[in-house]
């Protein structure tokens, strides 16, 4: 994901700066946000419902607007265009297919609206249906069609004018998992191959992790990470982050040494680990250790590892490629490892003590 | 259930699906859908009588009444008899005078006679006296008869009277509908034109249909935006809103209506005030009520929840983000609105106009009080022959004609909108 640094120059298509939004005088939804997004770029704005990423969706879009700062787009304040002259397609939830046109109405329309000719409108509605896959579609009527179907539809409407930034508002949200994972690709390809920006909402992580350039967390009306998915898994900056995205292990305790590689926490229960310091503060501060239950390893060899510790094993759930196994180890009963199902795996049962440990730059020391 | 296991097995033919023991299947859901079937009929029954004794016998019997004619054939037996064979152009023969003498006394002793003169009155104006004073003296009737009659009241010489006996000697009857469309039979039997100033009906119902088409579109025109309103306020302000639209429904008819004559009548408010701000003079007082004007603003105040309710229900099932797509799509909010937002209202724009339509076009109070004479529709006429002239067959026959106007309406509706396309709420 190093291609983004690549369109470096072409950052600033999209700009928020400083933007506040409150809808009713008390409480921002969106707290000085300031974001570039660059041309051709997928960014993908996750988080929790009601952390602020559809208002965001929405002031871009201009169907609510900024109560502070200004948006930018190609270099020019969008505040004061209404919607229909941004010139910017929008997939929604529901797709918000026009149900008293048919599938070719639907194309038609944003070039309808465009006065353009009909040769060309015919032209354009089929190559859109073409694009995604169907051409035979062109006379149905919406609700004639299957979801996924629909959803392919609303993304070759808001596609069809060939706009520059197409917006998309957990538009996979009401189709079931297989389908979903299908069309993640499919939105992906089209992407590519268009080279057109999107900004992508949704509160699904592998979601995101699957499509985006760069993910933006949102949480609480502030972005807590803006990063290419393998940082925002590898690297999480903070807790919210590490716990958002993917399944991590969260150890509680305070700095008690410090230096510039490395650092030494005291958790709760007496035990100590060496952390890779990333968020903390100085000496005598709290943390929250990050360790992803992947990067655990059974039975290491012994001094190969800074970490080790005595863990019991509390359940193991058979999950095919690999064995999820809860143990209780440093003062906690939720620790998980993820043990991969290979030949070479170390076979352990219930109620048995067995070794585990991982490396300092695995554990990462996060705020409290 | 199971099928049974020689049906599956390969080559056998395919006999009918039986359950484990052996009973077919069909049968087996029968008796288990019976059961439940009972129930649900047993829950619709009482309003199933209560329809047929208040909407389907009264429905019935008023289109019996228009075309039912038992008086003559009762009360003129011998007479309807002898003038079968009449031809209608010359003097019936003696014995129809005859037949008509006996008659008479007979009506005359059992009191029946009178009916038979009102009924004779609708064909022929002036048969009333005629038959009731010469049943007076029916007793003193001698042969020949026909010097007899002609004695006691010289129209007995006319063929008039004897030609309306004839065509209306018979248990059935068109002639109802004959006048209610503003006909008469003319005296050589065939069907002319009312005179010009004898004329009301047609116009009337023209009138009626053009009221209620205004009256709808008023309320449509009105109804629209407040519906829109409703369905797109937060709660809260809906809420109250929603109050001030169902507040005519609150309130009793006559309030209203008489509420609408202190505002709209000359010496009324609206008046006055239009008077106050030199808008007009004393003099030019505007007529708002007693007319037709008087009539669509007081019906378009009743009937608005009508309309704004079911356009309400569908407006509130249409999410905003069909505008925004359309917004985001490049079209200007006129567009938006015209070309995707009112398409998917049309099911409660159709909901609407046939309600207020159906009921404006039988509505009767508030013409008869706000109406005057321009704002009269036909149903005040049917209310007329109903209570006034009793003239029932021909009320029937009116009402007769306007269920059939709104079924055909209907009909053409469905056949351009589609019912299925309408939603009531």
């Amino acid at each position: 994901m190093t291609n983004v640094s690549a369109a470096a120059d072409d950052y600033g298509f999209v700009r928020f700066a400083n933007v506040q939004k409150s809808y009713d005088g008390e409480i921002l939804v969106v707290k000085d946000l300031n974001l570039d997004i660059a041309k051709g770029e997928f960014l993908t704005m996750l988080g929790p419902s009601g952390s602020g990423k559809t208002t965001c969706l929405m002031m871009l879009a201009g169907f609510e607007s900024a109560t502070y700062g200004e948006i930018r787009l190609k270099n020019e304040r969008i505040d004061n265009v209404p919607p229909h002259k941004r010139g910017i397609g929008m997939v929604f939830q529901n797709y918000a297919l026009f149900p008293h046109m048919t599938v070719a109405e639907n194309l038609a329309f944003p070039l309808r609206v465009r006065k353009m000719g009909k040769a060309e409108i015919e032209d354009r509605v089929k190559r859109a249906l073409e694009m995604v896959e169907l051409p035979a579609m062109a006379g149905r009527m919406p609700a004639q069609l299957s979801g996924g179907q629909q959803q392919r539809v609303a993304v070759a409407r808001a596609l069809v004018f060939e706009p520059d930034l197409v917006l998309m508002d957990e538009p996979l949200g009401a189709l079931d998992k297989n389908l979903r994972e299908q069309m993640q690709y499919e939105i992906k390809h089209i992407h590519e191959s268009l080279g057109v920006t999107v900004v992508y909402v949704t509160h699904d992580q592998s979601e995101a992790l699957t499509m985006s350039n760069r993910i933006a967390v949102f949480n609480d009306g502030v972005i807590q990470q803006l990063a290419p998915p393998a940082d925002l898994y590898e690297r999480p900056d903070n807790a919210f982050v590490a716990a958002f995205i993917g399944e991590n292990n969260k150890l509680k305790g305070k700095v008690e040494q410090m230096d510039g590689q490395s650092c030494t926490v005291r958790l709760e229960d007496g035990s100590s680990v060496v952390a890779l310091p990333v968020n903390v503060g100085g000496k005598g501060e709290p943390t929250t250790l990050s360790l992803r239950p992947e990067r655990v390893v059974v039975a290491p060899a012994e001094g190969s590892l800074p970490n080790a510790f005595e863990a019991r094993v509390e359940e193991l759930i058979y999950l095919g490629d690999h064995i999820r196994t809860r143990v209780s180890v440093c003062g906690t009963d939720e620790f998980i490892v993820k043990i991969p199902n290979a030949q070479s795996h170390a076979r352990i049962s219930r109620g048995e003590m067995v070794r585990i440990g991982w490396a300092m730059e695995d554990c990462r020391a996060l705020d409290a | 259930m199971a099928q049974a296991d020689a049906a599956s097995l390969g080559g056998a033919p395919i006999t009918a699906m039986v359950t484990a023991d052996g009973v077919p299947l069909k049968k087996s859901l029968a008796k288990a859908e019976r059961r439940r079937k009972i129930t649900a009929f047993l829950l619709v029954a009482p309003l199933l009588a209560f329809i047929i004794f208040t909407f389907v016998i009264p429905i019935g019997s008023m289109l019996f009444r228009s075309v039912d004619n038992p008086i003559i054939v009762q009360v003129l037996p011998r007479t309807v008899d002898a003038l079968q064979e009449w031809d209608g152009q010359d003097i019936p023969p003696e014995s129809a005078f005859a037949a008509m003498a006996e008659d008479l006394v007979e009506a005359q002793a059992n009191r029946t006679v009178g009916r038979v003169a009102v009924r004779l009155n609708y064909e022929m104006s002036g048969a009333r006296s005629l038959l009731t004073a010469t049943a007076r003296r029916a007793d003193d009737l001698a042969a020949p008869f026909q010097e007899s009659l002609v004695d006691a009241n010289p129209r007995w010489g006319d063929t008039e009277i004897w030609a309306a006996i004839q065509r209306e000697g018979r248990r059935f009857t068109p002639a109802y509908f004959v006048s209610a469309i503003d006909m008469r039979y003319a005296s050589d039997g065939s069907i002319e034109r009312q005179p010009e100033n004898q004329r009301i009906y047609v116009t009337l119902f023209i009138r009626t249909l053009m009221l209620s088409v205004a009256i709808t579109l008023t309320t449509l025109l009105l109804g629209y935006p407040i519906a829109y309103l409703l369905a797109t306020l937060p709660l809260r302000y809906s809420n109250l809103l929603m109050i001030c639209v169902l507040l005519p429904f609150w309130t009793s008819l006559l309030v209203r209506t008489t509420a609408w004559i202190v505002l709209l009548q000359q010496q009324g408010v609206l008046n006055d005030i239009l008077v106050a701000l030199g808008i007009i003079g004393d003099n030019g007082r505007i007529m708002m009520v007693y007319n037709a004007a008087g009539t669509i603003i007081a019906m378009t105040h009743i009937l608005l929840p009508f309309m704004v309710l079911p356009l309400y229900s569908v407006m509130k099932g249409i999410p905003p983000s069909y505008v925004r797509a359309a917004r985001s799509l490049g079209a200007n909010p006129w567009t938006a609105f015209w070309k995707v937002y009112v398409p998917q209202t049309m099911p409660g724009v159709g909901a609407g106009a046939v309600l207020v339509f159906i009921i404006s076009i039988g509505y009767y109070i508030t013409p008869a009080l706000v109406g005057g004479q321009s704002g009269q529709m036909i149903s005040n006429l049917i209310a007329f022959h109903m209570q006034n002239s009793l003239n029932w067959g021909l009320a029937a026959a009116l009402g007769t004609i306007l269920l059939a106007g709104v079924l055909i309406l209907y009909w053409v509706y469905n056949r351009i909108v589609g019912v299925d396309n309408v939603k009531l709420g």
